[in-house]
C-alpha cells in the first residue's frame, strides 16, 4: 500500500509562538523524504503534526485522499521510530513488535505468524523474549522499526532514529532504514539534523530554516545547486563573495566585487540572476594560481587536506578559503589569484 | 587487609541503634510483663495482654474501623492523586508551577489544624457521617504521599512511551491503563504502603473527626490509657508496629525495599 502525504499551508503555534509558517510539502508514493535543519527549526514540530500529537492553526495534512487534519492520533495508522526508541519496558521484543497488530485486533496465530517474521527480518531472531532493558542501543532500534513496519503502515516516520547511536552503527542502520523503506514501498518522513545522513538515504530533502523550508530537492541538486544563500551556506559554501553587475564586457558580464576590484564573468559559463547578486562557492571552486582572470589576494595559512593544499587568503572582499594543486604549493604571504570554477559556483540572487 | 573503623563512628552507630531500636524492645517487653500495670524489664511471661487485646470489644471494632479506613482512604486518595501526578507530570511545561505544591499541602499544614477545619467544616457544618467523614479525612492525610510518590515514578517516565502506543492505534485512555500503568507501578505501590501506613497510625486528624460509636485503633488506644495503665496498651503497639514490618516484608520479598528509598 503506497500513498503520497501532502502538507498545505501548515502554520503551528506553541501557545502563542509560532514555530511553523505556511509550510507545505508533498511526499510521492513510496518517496523518502528528509527534512534537515538546525535545532529547533521546526522538524519534530512537523513530524509531531503529521502523526496527530499536535493540531496546527491553519493547512491541511492529507495521506492519499484521506484527510488527517482532525482524525485522532491513534487512528492515523502511521509507523513512528522515535529518537529515545520509546520501547515498552514491561514487555518483551516479542510483545513489544506485536502490540500494534494487538490494538488491531489481529488474531494471536496470525499476530505471532507476522511478529516472527519481521523480527527475523530485523536478525532479532535469538533475542524476541527479552525486556528491552537487556538490549543494546542498536538492538533497540531494530525492535522500534519491527514495531513500526510490523503494522504495514502506508507511511513510516522518523526522528532522529539514529542519534543515539555510535558513528559506525549510524552508517549501517542508515542503510537498513532505507532497505526496508524500499523493499516495502512504503512513503517516509525523516528527521535528522545529520546532513550526511539525510542526503545518504534521502530521495528528496527539506532544508528547514526557522519553520520554513527553505528548499527541498534531490541532494545532488543541493549539495551543488543551491537555491540561496541559507542553503548554501548550509551545505558547505565557505565562500559568499557580495558582487555587483556593473557592465558587459563582450560576452561576458563585468562585476564589481565588494570591498574592491571587478571581476569578468563569461557568460557562457555564468548565469547572473540580478543585479546585486552572492557568488557563493566551496573551497574546490576557487583555484589559487600565480596569474589568470579572477580575485586577486594576499595568501595566508596553508593546510593540507589530502587531495590539495587549502589555503586562507585576504581579499578585497575578506577571507576566502581556496584550494591549490599539491604540485606547487605557495607559500603563505604570497600574491595570487583565485580563479573561480564555473562548474563549481552558485550565483545566487541577494536577499532583501 | 581490613579497614579500620573510628570507634567515634562505632559508638554513634551503636547509639543511634539504642535510641531507634530501644523503646521497641521497652514496648515489647513490657507487653510480655506478667504484672497488672506497665513494666520494664518484664516481670514473668505471658502472652495474656495480646488475648486481651481481643477480648475489649473496643479494640477489634476500632482494628476493622482503621483498616478499612487505611485501605479505603488510601485507595480514595490514589483515585485523585494518581490522575493528579500523571497530569503534573505530562503538562509540566503548560501548568503553573504552584499546582504541584498545592497537592503537598496537607503535610505542610499542621494535622491538628487540617483535622479541627475538617470536623468543622464537613461533620459540624455539613452534618456528614463520621465515617464518611473519617474517610475524607484520611484521603486528604494521606494525598501528598500518593501524588509525590507516584510523581517520581512519572518524572522519569518517558512520555514518548505512551505516544508510541498510540501511533501504534491505542487510544490515549487505554494507552494509560496497557502502557504508563504498569511502568509506573513500583510508585504506585510504594505510595499506597506509605500512605496506608501513614493512615493506620494517624491520631492528630482522627481525633477530630471520630465520633460516638465510630473510634480507629490509636483513638481507642489513647481512651483506654486514660482508664487503665495496663500492659494491653504495649501489646496494641507492638501489633501495630507489626502489621507496619509484616507490611515493610512483603514489600522486601516482592520488590526489594530499595525501590521505597529510590
Ligand atoms: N512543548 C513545547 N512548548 C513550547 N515550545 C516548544 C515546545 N516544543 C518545541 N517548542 C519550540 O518549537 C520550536 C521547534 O521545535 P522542534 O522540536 O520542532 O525543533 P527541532 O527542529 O525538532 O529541533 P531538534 O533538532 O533540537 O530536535 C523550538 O523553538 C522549540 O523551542
Ligand atoms: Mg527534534
Amino acid at each position: 500500500m503506497t500513498v503520497s502525504l501532502s502538507l498545505e499551508n501548515i502554520t503551528a503555534h506553541y501557545g502563542t509562538v509560532k514555530v511553523l509558517e505556511d509550510l507545505s510539502l508533498h511526499i510521492a508514493e513510496g518517496e523518502l523524504v528528509s527534512l534537515l535543519g538546525s535545532s529547533g527549526c521546526g522538524k519534530t514540530t512537523t513530524l509531531r503534526l503529521v502523526a496527530g500529537f499536535l493540531e496546527p492553526t491553519a493547512g491541511t495534512i492529507k495521506l492519499g485522499d484521506r484527510d488527517l487534519t482532525r482524525l485522532p492520533a491513534h487512528a492515523r495508522n502511521i509507523g513512528l521510530v522515535f529518537q529515545t526508541y520509546a520501547l515498552f519496558p514491561h514487555l518483551t521484543v516479542r510483545e513489544n513488535v506485536g502490540f500494534g497488530l494487538k490494538q488491531r485486533g489481529v488474531a494471536a496465530a496470525e499476530r505471532a505468524t507476522r511478529v516472527n517474521a519481521m523480527i527475523e527480518r530485523v536478525g532479532l531472531g535469538e533475542l524476541a523474549d527479552r525486556h528491552p532493558a537487556n538490549l543494546s542501543g542498536g538492538q533497540r532500534q531494530r525492535v522500534a522499526l519491527a514495531r513500526a513496519l510490523v503494522i504495514d503502515p502506508p507511511l513510516l516516520m522518523f526522528d532522529e532514529p539514529l542519534s543515539n547511536l555510535d558513528a559506525k552503527l549510524r552508517v549501517d542502520m542508515r542503510v537498513e532504514i532505507r532497505r526496508l523503506q524500499q523493499a516495502n514501498g512504503t512513503t517516509a518522513l525523516y528527521v535528522t539534523h545529520d546532513q550526511e545522513e539525510a542526503f545518504s538515504i534521502s530521495d528528496r530533502v527539506a532544508i528547514m530554516n526557522a519553520g520554513r523550508i527553505m528548499q527541498l530537492d534531490r541532494p545532488e541538486v543541493l549539495y551543488s545547486n543551491p537555491a540561496n544563500a541559507f542553503v548554501a551556506n548550509f551545505v558547505g559554501f565557505e565562500n559568499m563573495i557580495e558582487m555587483r553587475a556593473v557592465a558587459e564586457a563582450g560576452d561576458a558580464v563585468r562585476a564589481e566585487i565588494k570591498g574592491g576590484g571587478t571581476i569578468d564573468l563569461p557568460k557562457s559559463q555564468f548565469t547572473v540572476p540580478a543585479q546585486e547578486f552572492l557568488f557563493a562557492t566551496r573551497a574546490d571552486g576557487l583555484q589559487v594560481a600565480a596569474t589568470g582572470q579572477g580575485i586577486a589576494c594576499t595568501l595566508g595559512l596553508r593546510t593540507y587536506i589530502g587531495r590539495a593544499y587549502q589555503y586562507h587568503c585576504d581579499t578585497p572582499a575578506g577571507q576566502l578559503v581556496a584550494n591549490g594543486p599539491l604540485a606547487h604549493p605557495f607559500e603563505s604571504g604570497a600574491n595570487a589569484v583565485l580563479v573561480p570554477q564555473p562548474e563549481q559556483c552558485c550565483l545566487l540572487p541577494k536577499e532583501a | 587487609m581490613k579497614r579500620k573503623t573510628h570507634p567515634a563512628l562505632i559508638a554513634f552507630t551503636v547509639l543511634t541503634f539504642f535510641f531507634l531500636l530501644g523503646p521497641l524492645v521497652v514496648i515489647l517487653g513490657s507487653a510480655l510483663s506478667d504484672t497488672p500495670f506497665l513494666t520494664f524489664p518484664p516481670q514473668g511471661l505471658t502472652l495474656h495482654w495480646f488475648q486481651n487485646i481481643f477480648e475489649i470489644s473496643a479494640f477489634t471494632r476500632t482494628m476493622g474501623t482503621s483498616f478499612m479506613l487505611a485501605v479505603g482512604g488510601t485507595a480514595l486518595s490514589m483515585l485523585i492523586g494518581i490522575p493528579a501526578a500523571y497530569a503534573l507530570a505530562r503538562y509540566r511545561v503548560e501548568l503553573p508551577s504552584f499546582l504541584g505544591n498545592v497537592f503537598v499541602l496537607p503535610i505542610l499544614i499542621p494535622e491538628i489544624v487540617l483535622g479541627f477545619s475538617l470536623m468543622k467544616s464537613l461533620a459540624s457544618g455539613l452534618g456528614t457521617p463520621i465515617m464518611a467523614t473519617l474517610l475524607v479525612g484520611h484521603a486528604l492525610l494521606v494525598l501528598p504521599y500518593c501524588v509525590r510518590v507516584v510523581g517520581a515514578s512519572l518524572n522519569s517516565f518517558d512520555f514518548s512511551i505512551e505516544e508510541a502506543a498510540v501511533s501504534l492505534g491505542c487510544p490515549r485512555w487505554r494507552a494509560f491503563f496497557t502502557v504508563v500503568l504498569p511502568n509506573i507501578r513500583a510508585g504506585i505501590i510504594a505510595g499506597f504502603i506509605l500512605a496506608f501506613i501513614t493512615s493506620l497510625n494517624d491520631v492528630s486528624i482522627s481525633i477530630f473527626l471520630t465520633g460516638p460509636g465510630v473510634s480507629t485503633l490509636p483513638i481507642q488506644l489513647l481512651a483506654h490509657m486514660e482508664q487503665f495503665f495496663d500492659p494491653t496498651i504495649a501489646a496494641v503497639s507492638v501489633l501495630l508496629m507489626g502489621v507496619t514490618v509484616a507490611v515493610m516484608a512483603v514489600v522486601e520479598r516482592t520488590l526489594g525495599l530499595t525501590f521505597l528509598t529510590k
